[in-house]
Order: structure tokens, then C-alpha cells, then sequence
């Protein structure tokens, strides 16, 4: 069965079994391998992607349901919020091993476009869902604050 | 992994100076220092360690896997520093796989661990960096006709103010090429650091891991790779007897299943259907000789064993006289469960294999020994097998396993099917039910006070399995000790009469490894914990009473310690809703001292804050020290508020993946303050020491709040 979908603004037709996970179809398909693997049970955030913008577990998303939907991935993140997260995990050093950070950025991302001013509780809640083993979670509450407030005026 | 272990299978350095299969040549600057650099096609390489390219990029080959503690920034910037580099010119690459060029000093092999990455590189790389600026030096006296003694680096430009002339590095390096290798390059003064100890330096890998462009070997895809997933035994020790793949081979993309010394593999065109195959196939497995008893009657087992005299690790004095006569005899004993390693990219790896060789993608941190395990399965020279360093996902001492279980696997899977391109990809099931565990450890501990609380007896008792036992590393043993089941017990940094340090050698059936900061992992607790239980029942201060109590040869203990009370402004544990609680612990010799403040949350210890002093000798990247502090900060604590793996009655790990071992989530995260000791000391290790005092101090600032102490952990079963 063909699926078609936009990925990172592209028109995609993936002729998979409909159960892939849209995980697996992004990386082995699709060869976009940022977007994790760490549990395939929706527990660690690793395969954080935006659909139709809002942040999704690729990994528990059988790619049957998505027909028609808007894809993105960490590869093509884009806007200011994207641009003002990136800019401060860089600046601050969030990452050491980096294996989680990919998804930690598209919560991130997600969080600054629909709360432009988070406050503590709210980056904790938009966070909770997304494991770091390296446990780099004061610096990742350390640059959600840096980007929000590079993108005040 | 442990830093002591040495000359493993001594790959000794070799006289060769040329990289073999590099772009052109590479010199081995390090292992010969009379041979002569060389131009190669993609620039010029003054030595293995260091390359530099026409467009002034200086690439620094990191004979250490990036596991997230920094290798790719620490060792570059040593060489940065030497060379008078600019930062932002700096680049960082994965060493290829040979210990004749890359050996860890510390081990005798190529590897990566016991926190001993830059421990073991500090003088080398400076070395190497400073043989690369006289050279470069060299080449523009030559080429300007000026004394070398008049030429200035300034941030990577090469320069000349009697003639004005200036270069970067790129126009020079081939020119630089041709000149002699310097045998002892002057090496700066300290004080004329400017990249080592300082602020804001980038990690080099920030940017990678921030857009998703890293590649850890997951992310290794080959021409007509398959994908394969593995069904392993239920229980430690059982062996396949039969197997049916006929549900498996019906799933569109599986494409075989075969039988393999560790299980059965499941091969397929993707993914998906490698998974979907793995639990598709039916296995018979004989369990005569597996391990089934449960995790609670190992630790009964465990627990009266260290009730039990063992063998003496470490005594002085008479300690059972002093009890005998003790004003006061207080005792504890304590459990710490098997814990899983559970990095966030599972196992992983990919192998080509030929008929002539094999080539392999992996995160391996003793790529020497897995390399040899690789050609014993395949029955090949080692040197055959061409082996990438790629990031890993984590690893916190799994990716460093003696038996190198992953690798030969990887190895297996491949000899199995023939040749072929093959990703060996474990589901977190088979990475957190696989074994290799943190030992399940306990301790038994005893003190006597006289009538004014001092302290006139400590004993204390270990009981746990050996991870180094039967393996390459037994070596470390001496008279029939593991050291790494004990360490932190012994050589404390208090003065102690009458002491006596025990440990009983336990057998079970479960597959065990180091993990972050070893055999500290369980002993800061207990003797941080008891120690301070024994000093309230002296009248003493948490603080006040380990200071009067260190050594005086220990002054690096007692400054940390003094130090983080600073920073908290500690006058004891505190009143009221939160309380503090501080630990001390010298590990892979570096000194960290942490207070926590913990507050009641529902029953459970909520970390509000934490002081953390460090005294790692030299800080040569303070940022990547801090953000090592935090992180060993966060992974103990998880650990100790949450984690066990259990096995139920008959031997089955009950835990297979975060769902039933929770890790710490960002709400949990401590707002945390790190201060840095300065020290002119040779730099020792930070990726492990941030670890054991965080759950000692929590235990202990609950213990105040409360006046219930978790001799049990995690601390949910502790509490029950």
C-alpha cells in the first residue's frame, strides 16, 4: 500500500506495510537519521518528530495513518524558534553524547512556538516526555530560556 | 572502566612511522619521533595525531571514543593550545582502530575508559601540537628567509613583523611537511595558557548533535545492508535447543534466520520487519545450566555473606577488640541492586564482511580486544578488519565489555549468513535484559565509639560478584582481590583506628560490568551514609566531623569538602522543609565533595539543589568539567531514587525497558552549582567522579529530614 505524505516539504509515497512505524520509514528509507531510536514504546522521546506541527513519537506512528500528513524532522527544522534553539544548545554545550538531542531540539522547538515565554513548569512539561541518560537537563532548561529570550524583540 | 589496568595484551609502539591506507602519509610523530612529516593529497600531516588542510583546518585524530564526556573537545584543545590554533579552526576526527599509533597509555590497548581519556593524553597531544607549530615555523623561516627565533602564532596566523609576511597554516603545510620532525618540542609554561582552562570554548561536536547530522552507528547504512535482530536467552546461561522461524520467515521483508552462539538472528531488508521477526520465532531453550534464582534470594545469599568474615582486603589495628570494648556499637547493613547501563542508543553496530576481510561501524570502547574477538569468530588477522570508531549513544562502561559479547556477536551474525553487509541492532529489550549489570552488591558495616563518640572501630564488609574475574582483566587481581568490587571502602581519607575492610567473592549466574564510577558506586554510599550516622551518634557535624576525622595526607579531600560547604553555606543540616545532606569521595583521582538540599515530595526525596566541588588536578575545559559534574549528578541520582533490575522467581529479568526502569526526567533535574579547585596537577579524570557522592548526599539529607535512612536502594524499596 502507498502512502503519500510531505517530509521536511518534500512529496513523499512510501509503499511500505502500513504497521512501519514512521521511524523506521524516515531512517531506513528515507536515510534521515537524526530522528532516534531508544525504546520504540513512546518512552524516551528520541524519535521526537513535528506532525502536522505538533510533536509526535515516530516510533509508535504506523505510517498507515498518516496519508496526506505534514512532516519534519529534526534535518529541517526551520523558523526562528528552530534557529533560536539551535543557536543556544550550541552556545551552551547541551549535548555530550547527543544520541537523545535531536528529539530534545524538536520538543524545544515546539515548545517556543506555541508558549513564546515559557516558564520553568512549562519547560518541564513540555520536556518530561524526552530522556537524556546524560542527564543535560539544567543546561537544555538553561537554553530554552536563552532562545526564548533572543527571540524578544 | 578502571584505570589501573595495564600492559593488557601490550601492543608495544613500534618504530613504524607511516599510517598504511591514510590519505598519503601520516607521520607517527609520538612513536618515531626521527622520521619526517609528509604532504598528502588532502594536506599535510606533521604526525597520527594531527592533520592540517589547505583551508587552514587543523584536524585532531581522537584516539578516544566520544561517549559524550568530551574526548573530541579535551584533546583537540591540547593541541590547539600548543600550536597557537585559533578555535574555531579546530576539528575533531575518530582515530582509527590501531594501537600501535593510539594506545591508551593507562591500559596497554586502544581504549577508552576508567576516566583516564585525558589523563593519558595531556602530554601527548601537547607533544604533538607543539611539534606541528615548529614545523609550520620552520617552513615560513624557510620560505621568508628569516630567523625561526623572529617568527610569532598568534591564533593560527604564522608571522613575521620585521618583514611584515604572515600565513595561516594551510599555505605553509606543505612546505612543513619537508622539515624535521622536532624530537622534544618546547612545550609552553601553564602560565601562558590561553585555550587550556579557559571559557567559552564550543564543544567541537555541539553543532553536529544539535542538528542531527552526527553519526552514531546506527545511523550506518551499506550498500545491500540487512538489518538483524536477536532473540536471547530468557535467562542467563540457557542455550537454544531448537527454533522455529516458519512464523518469522512469513513476515514481508525477513529474509533469513539463523542460529548463532548467542542466540538466534533474525535477518531482514528493514527495520521493522527485523523486529517483528525477532518476535515472531519460537525458541526451545535448554535452562539446565541457567541461572534461576530470583534477584531477591541472590541478594539473601549476598547479604549473609557479608555478615560473614571474608577475605581481608585491608586491616589495621584490631578492630574485634575495639568493638569488643566500644562504648557504642552501631550497624548497618545495606543492599544495592543490579543496574542496567540503559545508554539511549541501544547495542548497535555494522559489519562488512568479505572474503578477505571485514569492515566495521561500531561504538566500541576497547576496540583492540573487540577487534581480536572479531578475528577469532571470523578466523581472521585482526589487522583484516578495517573497524570505525563512530559516536556513541552513551555508555557509562557497556560499550567497554571484557568478553567484547557485542562485538563477537556482530562477528557471528555475519560468518552466520556469509558475506554481506549486516546491522546488528538490539531492541531495548535485548540491551536492557542482556545482563553485563552494575553487581548486585552488599555490605555490612560496623563502628565502635568510645564514650566521648569518637570513632575507635570500622569494619566493613563486602560481598558481591567479580567483574574482572575470568577475564582478560583478571590481571588487576592481586592475591585473589578484585579491587573494583571494593574501592571506596578502602584507603578512606579519615583517620580510622581499628579498621578492617573484608570482601567475599559471590557467584551467580548474572553477567556483570563496571558502571560509571564502579565499585564507588555502592561504596560512597555506604561508608558516606554510615559515616554520617556515626558521626551524629557521636555529637558531630556532618562536616565539621569529616574534617577533624581526614588525613593529613589527604588535604585535596578536605578542600573539596570545605569548599562545597562554602558555596552552600552549610551550618548543618538545616531546619525545616529542606534539609542538606553532603558526601565526599575521591575516585579515578579526582576529589568531589556534593551537598544536596531535599525536600519531601510525597514520601520520595525531591533534590531541589546541589553544591558540587571538584579538584580533577589541571580543568583543561572547565565547561565540559561542569557539564561532566551535572550529568554524573543526574545519573546517580536516577539511579538511586528509581532503578533495579530484578529477576523473578526462575530467573527472568523482569525489567525490559524505561517503562519498568525509570530514568530521571527533567522535572527531577537539581538546579546544580559546580565550582572548580585550581590546581596546577596533572588533569585526572571527570566522567565518572561526579557519580558517587550525589546519592550519599541525598540519602543523608533525608536521613535529616526524616530520620529514615535507605540502607536499601533505589529508594522506593529502600522505603518499603
Amino acid at each position: 500500500m502507498a502512502i503519500s505524505l510531505t517530509v521536511n516539504g518534500n512529496a513523499v509515497t512510501l509503499d511500505a506495510d502500513p504497521e512501519t512505524p514512521l521511524l523506521w520509514a524516515l531512517r531506513d528509507e528515507l536515510r534521515l537519521t537524526g530522528t532516534k531510536f531508544g525504546c520504540g514504546i513512546a518512552q524516551c522521546g528520541a524519535c521526537t518528530v513535528l506532525l502536522d506541527g505538533m510533536t509526535g513519537r515516530s516510533c509508535v506512528t504506523p505510517i498507515g495513518t498518516l496519508e496526506g500528513a505534514d512532516v519534519r524532522t529534526i534535518e529541517a527544522l526551520e523558523g526562528a524558534e528552530a534557529e533560536a534553539v539551535q543557536a543556544a544548545w550550541v552556545g551552551i554545550n547541551v549535548p555530550q553524547c547527543g544520541y537523545c538531542q535531536s528529539g530534545q531540539v524538536v520538543a524545544a522547538t515546539a515548545l517556543l512556538q506555541e508558549v513564546p515565554k515559557p516558564t520553568d513548569e512549562d519547560i518541564d512539561n513540555a520536556m518530561a516526555g524526552n530522556i537524556c541518560r546524560c542527564a543535560t537537563y539544567a543546561r537544555i532548561r538553561q537554553a530554552i530560556r536563552q532562545a526564548s529570550d533572543s527571540l524578544e524583540g | 572502566m578502571h584505570p589501573s589496568i595495564k600492559k593488557l595484551t601490550a601492543p608495544r609502539p613500534t618504530r613504524r612511522g607511516f599510517l598504511a591506507g591514510s590519505a598519503g602519509l601520516v607521520l607517527g610523530l609520538y612513536l618515531a619521533p626521527k622520521a619526517r612529516a609528509s604532504a598528502t593529497g588532502e594536506g599535510y600531516a606533521p604526525n597520527a595525531f594531527v592533520r592540517i588542510a589547505p583551508d587552514d583546518s587543523v584536524t585532531v585524530l581522537v584516539k578516544h571514543i566520544e561517549i559524550g564526556q568530551g574526548a573530541n573537545t579535551g584533546l583537540p584543545i591540547l593541541v590547539a593550545e600548543e600550536m597557537d590554533a585559533d578555535w574555531s579552526q579546530m576539528r575533531a576526527e575518530q582515530a582509527p582502530v590501531d594501537p600501535s599509533r593510539y594506545v591508551n597509555t593507562a591500559f596497554g590497548v586502544q581504549g577508552t575508559g576508567g576516566s583516564t581519556g585525558l589523563s593519558n593524553s595531556y602530554m601527548t597531544m601537547r607533544q604533538a601540537g607543539a611539534a606541528a607549530r615548529a614545523m609550520l615555523v620552520a617552513a615560513a623561516a624557510d620560505e621568508w628567509g628569516v630567523p625561526a627565533g623572529e617568527i610569532t602564532v598568534t591564533k593560527g596566523v604564522v608571522a613575521h613583523e620585521g618583514s611584515g609576511k604572515s600565513s595561516g597554516f594551510g599555505a605553509l603545510a606543505e612546505a612543513a611537511a619537508g622539515m624535521p620532525v622536532p624530537e622534544n618540542p618546547a612545550l609552553k609554561d601553564p602560565a601562558e595558557f590561553t585555550l587550556i582552562g579557559g571559557e567559552g570554548v564550543t564543544r567541537l561536536d555541539a553543532e553536529a548533535k544539535t542538528n542531527g547530522s552526527a553519526q552514531f552507528s546506527i545511523d550506518v547504512y551499506r550498500e545491500g545492508m540487512q538489518v538483524v535482530a536477536m532473540v536471547h536467552p530468557p535467562k542467563f546461561g540457557a542455550v537454544v535447543v531448537s527454533f522455529d522461524d516458519s512464523a518469522a520467515m512469513e513476515i514481508s521483508g525477513v529474509n533469513a534466520v539463523r542460529q548463532v552462539p548467542s542466540g538466534i538472528a533474525v535477518y531482514a531488508g528493514n527495520t521493522f520487519a527485523a523486529f517483528k521477526g525477532r518476535d515472531a520465532v519460537t525458541v526451545e531453550w535448554d535452562e539446565s545450566g541457567a541461572e534461576t534464582r530470583s534477584s531477591d534470594e541472590i541478594a539473601r545469599v549476598f547479604a549473609e555473606a557479608a555478615r560473614a568474615p571474608g577475605k581481608v582486603a585491608e586491616a589495621a589495628g584490631d578492630v574485634d577488640t575495639a568493638l569488643e570494648n566500644a562504648a557504642e556499637v552501631i550497624e548497618a547493613d545495606y543492599l544495592f541492586p543490579y543496574l542496567a547501563h540503559a545508554a539511549l542508543e541501544p547495542l548497535d553496530g555494522v559489519i562488512e564482511l568479505r572474503e578477505d576481510g571485514a569492515e566495521v561501524w561500531a561504538g566500541e570502547q576497547i576496540p583492540t580486544i573487540s577487534r581480536q574477538a572479531m578475528g577469532g569468530v571470523l578466523g581472521m588477522e585482526p589487522g583484516k578488519i578495517e573497524m570505525h570508531t563512530m559516536f556513541a549513544g552513551g555508555s557509562f562502561g557497556r560499550r567497554a565489555t571484557p568478553d567484547s559479547h557485542f562485538a563477537a556477536e556482530l562477528a557471528n551474525v555475519a560468518k552466520a549468513a556469509g558475506p554481506g553487509a549486516y546491522k546488528l541492532v538490539y531492541t531495548r529489550e535485548n540491551d536492557m535484559q542482556a545482563g553485563y549489570y552494575r553487581p548486585l552488591t552488599a555490605h555490612h558495616l560496623k563502628a565502635g565509639l568510645d564514650a566521648d563518640g569518637n570513632i575507635t572501630a570500622w569494619l566493613n564488609t563486602v560481598a558481591n560478584q567479580s567483574i574482572i574475574a575470568d577475564t582478560p582483566f583478571a590481571m588487576m587481581m592481586k592475591d585473589g582481590l578484585d579491587p573494583t568490587s571494593y574501592e571506596g571502602s578502602n584507603d578512606l581519607a579519615y583517620d580510622l583506628p581499628n579498621t578492617r575492610l573484608s570482601w567475599a567473592q559471590m557467584d551467580a549466574g548474572v553477567p556483570t560490568l563496571w558502571w560509571r564510577s564502579v565499585g564507588h558506586t555502592h561504596t560512597a554510599y555506604a561508608v558516606e551514609t554510615f559515616l554520617d550516622r556515626v558521626l551524629e551518634a557521636g555529637g558531630n557535624d556532618p562536616v565539621e566531623g569529616r574534617l577533624a576525622l581526614m588525613r593529613e595526607d589527604r588535604p585535596r579531600d578536605a578542600a573539596v569538602l570545605s569548599r562545597v560547604a562554602e558555596m552552600a553555606g552549610w551550618s548543618g543540616p538545616g531546619m525545616g522543609d529542606k534539609r542538606m545532606g553532603v558526601a565526599v569521595v575521591r575516585s579515578f583521582g579526582s576529589y568531589v565533595a556534593q551537598i544536596a538540599e531535599v525536600e519531601d515530595r510525597d514520601g520520595s526525596p525531591h533534590v531541589t539543589r546541589v553544591w558540587c566541588a571538584v579538584d580533577c588536578g589541571l580543568a583543561v575545559t572547565p565547561d565540559v568539567v561542569r557539564a561532566q559534574m551535572e550529568g554524573g549528578i543526574g545519573f546517580g541520582l536516577g539511579s538511586m531514587l528509581h532503578d533495579e533490575i530484578t529477576l523473578d522467581e526462575g530467573g527472568r529479568v523482569r525489567q525490559s525497558n524505561y517503562d519498568g526502569y525509570p530514568m530521571l526526567r527533567i522535572g527531577e533535574m537539581p538546579q546544580i552549582e559546580v565550582s572548580i579547585i585550581q590546581s596546577e596537577e596533572n588533569p585526572t579524570g571527570v566522567g565518572e567522579p561526579g557519580t558517587p557522592p550525589i546519592a550519599p548526599a541525598v540519602a543523608n539529607a533525608w536521613r535529616a529530614l526524616t530520620g529514615k535512612m535507605p540502607y536499601r536502594l533505589p529508594f522506593a524499596r529502600g522505603a518499603a
